[in-house]
Parts: structure tokens; C-alpha cells; sequence
């Protein structure tokens, strides 16, 4: 992705980590947002939450120390850090829809500009399934987007409305992909270009954002390394 | 073998004679974590088909419930997420497997409902949107929400660490997850553990469902797939 040495994943669960604040209860979807743990402090206070039942889940574990019983909601081995609790998955709900999580990280296949997020369904194509995203996309103080800005055609995935069904609308606060970090204003529904990361450019970001752009005057350019 | 107080503790050959074709059976696990594999085993051996199966997710092609998706013995299932068994969306797209989907905190409720013998349960999760298909709305304070439905099945198999000879369970870790729930709402439930413990053994304050909900206890002979991430 002409990023040098730190790839486009890494660079964006970098700068999600960034927004990963201690005290906070947190959950991650799968692929890219998994990598966010990486780039904390050690010392970080945060209540990393499962939706099969577990709150307070620490690093993977090394390979032979797995626990088959101990896994995230993917199903992949995970640990627990002090202060962690098992539940159901019903009271893992409950947390989400009382609204105490803080901060939700999914991937999605399209954003509009108001912050409507599509990301379980492609009609006749492609059915993943929602799992929890509706539940944790409608309910969640903060929503972030962690997605390549483009799809593999490489058109825009960041669209002025949503062509496939929503999984929630107005939900999506923040979205960072592999080229900027755009701000949804709910209310406006405007797209704030607050961060670039270079070697693309402004111009780059906006030929590739299927929506109207508003360039933030002290925009912000990532060199990652 | 404990002393069979209640008559609970059952061979898994005598478990299997509550399986039939064309049956609602639910199922406890969420990635084939908590799925009971003895009891899946000996469904997949029996030859079960036509299954209405009821459960948050389709696990992964050979492990857990997927494995009974993969032989097609699945005609329809109640679910929240089939992403990581392609078997199942490949026989939705062939129109061999009928999904209805959930929200997965919607759909445990729906399984708790019918669990405490609730009528259903009032969710605002996914309005407006296109799980929102003939669904019954009410208002409540001003409020607008969707009449979930209940869900019970003929069996349910559930997967626990400890049971008692009157079936008071207890789970490991995040293997616990739908269970509990899955319990309840069985009209038969029977349930596969790690090990069965003497009366009186397990801490009363520990027990995560009480054996009232329990009809059947099979001896686990463990899991017998290997783990994604084994792989």
C-alpha cells in the first residue's frame, strides 16, 4: 500500500488504539479491529467485552496454553486480566443494549455520510450473518468504522447514501480506513476530513470518498513507520 | 457412575432415541464453543435429516454444529450468524437451507423467553430495518418496539462441566455462553457434561441453572474435532 514497513492493517489499529481511552468498556469485531490490543499501553485499564460472555479478556495466549473453553467471540483462544467476569451471552447483551459499552470497533462494506453503517448482508451474494452488530451498532456510546477505504474493486465504500441493507442507521461516529480518518457530524450529516495518512494526499481521499468532504483547516498528516 | 437418584443419568444410546427426523432441536454453543459434541456425534451417526435446528450460530464446517449443516441434515435453523461455516451459505443460496436471522442479543432473549415461559419479549434492536418483516409492533411509553417471539424446541442439547444427578449445572468459562438459556427451553432437555458429580457436591450458591430445567445427563466422551486454531 506504499506505507513502508507498517502495513495498512497495522496502520489502522494503531490509530484506532489511539481513540482507546482507560476506564473504558470496549469491544472489537473481528479481522482488523482484533490488532487494536497491540498498540495499548501495558499498563491501559480497559474492559475488553465478548459477546459470548466474557468481560476483561487479555492478550492471546501462547501457542500450548490455549484454553478450548476460553475463546473470544470469533472462537479463538483468549486470556483473562484481573477483574474479569464469565456471564451468558444474555447479560452480555445486556451490557451492550443498556448502552454501557463506551466503544464498539467493527469493519463495514459501506458507510453513508449521515453515519448509516451496511456491513451483514449482500443481497443473492453474500450472507455473513449479523451476529451482534445490530445490537452493538444501535447501542453503543461511540461507534468507530475500521475499513479499507476502497472495496476490492476500488471504489468508494464511504457513499452519500447506502446501497446494500443497514445493519443501523446514524450509528457510525468515526471511521479510519488505510488513507484518512473522517468524523461523521450526526446531526449535519457532513463528513469531516480531520487526518490524512500519507503518502496519500487530501486530494487522494476525496477522489476515493463517494460522499461530499469537508477538510478540517488544522488537518492532521500520519507518516506511520 | 453416581448413584441415579432421579433416574436423570441416561447412556448415550438411550439419549439418542429422543432424536427423530423432521424435529425442532435446539442447541447450546456459540463458535462450536459449548456445542455438545457426544450428543452431535451420535445425531450425525443416527442419520438424523429434515432439522429445524435453533441456535446462535452455524459453528465452522467440521466443528460442533456445523459438522450436521456440512451432511445436510439441516432443512431450517433460527440463527444469528453463519459467516464461518460457507456450507451454510452456500445451501441458503441453493435454497436447500432455509435462515431466518436474529440479532444475536434478540435471539438469546428469544430463547430465554421461551425459556421462563414468557410470551416474548419488546426489543427496539434492528427496527426499521430488513430483519423488521411482519413483526409486531407495540408502544410502550412512547416508545416504539418489536414483539419478539419465544422459542422452545422439542429437545435441546446443551454442554456443561459439572452436573449433579438432579441436573444443577455448571459451566467452564465461555463455553457457558447460549447455554443456560438453551436449557430451559427445551421441552426435553438433555444435557452432556464433563463430569457427573455426587449429590450435594456442588456449592448451591455456584449453580448456574437449577435441575428442574434438566431432564437427561449423558456422560461426555469430549470434543472430537480439532479447533480452528489448532489448525
Amino acid at each position: 500500500m506504499g506505507l513502508g514497513k507498517i502495513t495498512a492493517r497495522e496502520v489502522m489499529a494503531k490509530r484506532a488504539a489511539q481513540e482507546v481511552k482507560n476506564g473504558m468498556i470496549v469491544n472489537l469485531g473481528i479481522g482488523i479491529p482484533s490488532l487494536i490490543p497491540n498498540y495499548l499501553d501495558k499498563d491501559a485499564s480497559v474492559m475488553f467485552h465478548a459477546e459470548n460472555g466474557v468481560l476483561g479478556m487479555g492478550p492471546t495466549p501462547r501457542k500450548g496454553e490455549e484454553d478450548e473453553n476460553l475463546c473470544n467471540a470469533a472462537g479463538l483462544p483468549v486470556t483473562l486480566i484481573p477483574g474479569s467476569s464469565y456471564f451468558d451471552s444474555s447479560i452480555a447483551f445486556a451490557i451492550i443494549r443498556r448502552g454501557l459499552l463506551d466503544l464498539t470497533v467493527l469493519g463495514a462494506l459501506e458507510v453513508s455520510q449521515n453515519g448509516d453503517l451496511a456491513n451483514w448482508i449482500v443481497p443473492g451474494k453474500r450472507v455473513p450473518g449479523i451476529g451482534g452488530a445490530m445490537d452493538l451498532a444501535q447501542k453503543s456510546k461511540k461507534v468507530i468504522v475500521l475499513m479499507n477505504h476502497t472495496n476490492k474493486n476500488g471504489e468508494p465504500k464511504i457513499v452519500s447514501k447506502c446501497s446494500l441493507p443497514l445493519t443501523s442507521p446514524k450509528c457510525v461516529d468515526l471511521i479510519i480506513t488505510d488513507m484518512a480518518v473522517i468524523e461523521v457530524k450526526k446531526d449535519s450529516g457532513e463528513l469531516w476530513l480531520n487526518e490524512v495518512m500519507a503518502p496519500y494526499t487530501i486530494r487522494d481521499v476525496i477522489e476515493k470518498t463517494g460522499a461530499p468532504l469537508f477538510v478540517n483547516q488544522d488537518i492532521i498528516v500520519h507518516n506511520w513507520e | 457412575m453416581q448413584i441415579n437418584t432421579f433416574g436423570k443419568i441416561i447412556r448415550i444410546e438411550e439419549a439418542l432415541s429422543f432424536f427423530q427426523d423432521d424435529m425442532v432441536l435446539m442447541f447450546g454453543g456459540f463458535g462450536g464453543i459449548g456445542n455438545p459434541p457426544t450428543l452431535i456425534k451420535g445425531i450425525l451417526e443416527k442419520g438424523i435429516k429434515n432439522l429445524t435446528l435453533i441456535g446462535n450460530d452455524t459453528g465452522f464446517p467440521d466443528v460442533g454444529i456445523g459438522q450436521l449443516v456440512t451432511a445436510k441434515r439441516v432443512r431450517k435453523m433460527i440463527t444469528t450468524h453463519i459467516g464461518s461455516n460457507p456450507n451454510a451459505g452456500k445451501q441458503m443460496t441453493d435454497g436447500t437451507l432455509d435462515i431466518e436471522f436474529s440479532p444475536q442479543g434478540t435471539f438469546i432473549e428469544r430463547v430465554r423467553a421461551g425459556g421462563v415461559g414468557l410470551g416474548g419479549v419488546l426489543v427496539d434492536i434492528g427496527i426499521d430495518s430488513v430483519i423488521d418483516i411482519n413483526k409486531q409492533r407495540v408502544s410502550v411509553s412512547g416508545k416504539e418496539y418489536l414483539v419478539e417471539t419465544p422459542l422452545t424446541a422439542d429437545v435441546s442439547i446443551v454442554y456443561a462441566k459439572k452436573a449433579d444427578p438432579f441436573g444443577n449445572l455448571v459451566f467452564d468459562k465461555s463455553a457457558r455462553n447460549s447455554n443456560p438459556y438453551v436449557a430451559m427451553a427445551g421441552n426435553i432437555t438433555i444435557v452432556e457434561v464433563d463430569e457427573i458429580v455426587p449429590l450435594g457436591s456442588l456449592n448451591p450458591e455456584e449453580i448456574i441453572v437449577p435441575g428442574a430445567f434438566v431432564h437427561y445427563i449423558v456422560q461426555s466422551e469430549g470434543v472430537d474435532w480439532k479447533w480452528v486454531w489448532e489448525k
